[in-house]
């Protein structure tokens, strides 16, 4: 069972208190943008064996959506953080470096 | 005022009480909680204080909850609502924010016993033991498949509040948690 601290009301949340939001930090191409990017937008996604970042929403409680970071093969979180952001925080992405050595995900490391 | 479902209900008795509250009063508030001129806007006509993330605060005339980082509820008595909602919107004047009479939107019940964290409990994925959740406390969370919100009174006595579309539900499942010989003996 997952356990994600919301970063806004920062109550210990329960999976079942949750509801998952896919990816996090896509960009969105709309009109005007060329076919494979929307493709890209559409349909492509990572599928990744270890670090993972995630959007969740806090839908039984304070109602706000969040980003997770966390592992797919352990389930360990490395961490929360707000949604207003287009990047994981610095420090976050230097506790999973620790943990992770070597770790990638899309354009980050 | 609406017929209300939950009302027709007799408390139930089981090791616990599970009863309906009268119709409670409630507005919605959101707005900029973090903006000073709005928080000394709002003192005016709040009596008590403000509660902080996850928090009710309580005196004689009102509760306020604290619903999310831009939301409050604030419970009063059912026959004073109209009156505070007029206060509130002048105290706030030209500031950003939203203020609704939900009083019919949601409903209240009352548990108390001696094991009533422990009914809770059964319910909800909260942790109640008694350091970790205490009166004064607010937490909105999931009964059973429904949201939901609760508060404890005191050790023995908590509130429920749920929208009313899902209020004899609620009635349901609380009456069955609290079942004579369900008891699970977590706390006591």
């Amino acid at each position: 069972m997952l356990i994600l601290n919301c970063p806004y009301c920062s109550v210990d949340a329960e999976e079942t208190e949750l509801t998952p939001g896919g990816e996090a930090h896509l960009k969105r191409f709309g009109p005007g943008s060329s076919d494979a990017d929307f493709e890209g937008y559409l349909f492509q996604r990572e599928n990744p064996k270890g670090v993972h970042f995630e959007r969740w929403r806090h839908a039984n409680g304070c109602g706000k959506w969040f980003h997770a970071a966390r592992c797919t093969v352990t389930l360990e979180v490395f961490g929360t953080y707000s949604a207003q952001t287009t990047e994981p925080p610095k420090n976050l992405q230097k506790t999973i470096s620790k943990k992770r050595p070597g770790w990638s995900w899309r354009e980050f490391s | 005022m609406s017929n209300l479902i939950s009302q027709a209900n007799a408390p139930f008795e089981g090791y616990v009480t599970v009863s309906a509250d009268a119709p409670m009063g409630m507005l919605t508030l959101r707005g900029d909680l973090s903006s000073k001129p709005f928080i000394t806007a709002l003192k005016k006509s709040v009596s008590t204080d403000l509660p902080s993330a996850c928090q009710i605060t309580h005196d004689e005339k009102m509760s306020v909850a604290w619903m999310s980082p831009d939301e409050l509820l604030i419970l009063t008595p059912y026959d004073q609502v109209a009156g505070l909602q007029a206060k509130l919107q002048k105290a706030l004047g030209k500031k950003h924010f939203l203020l609704a009479d939900v009083s019919d939107a949601r409903v209240s019940f009352t548990v108390s016993g001696d094991k009533v964290r422990e009914v809770i409990a059964k319910l909800a994925p909260v942790d109640l033991a008694p350091d970790h959740f205490a009166p004064g406390m607010f937490r909105r969370t999931r009964f059973g498949q429904i949201s939901a919100a609760f508060w404890l009174l005191s050790e023995t006595e908590a509130r429920v509040i749920c929208f009313r579309s899902v209020a004899e539900f609620m009635f349901n499942q609380l009456s069955a948690a609290a079942r004579p010989g369900s008891e699970v003996d977590l706390w006591s």
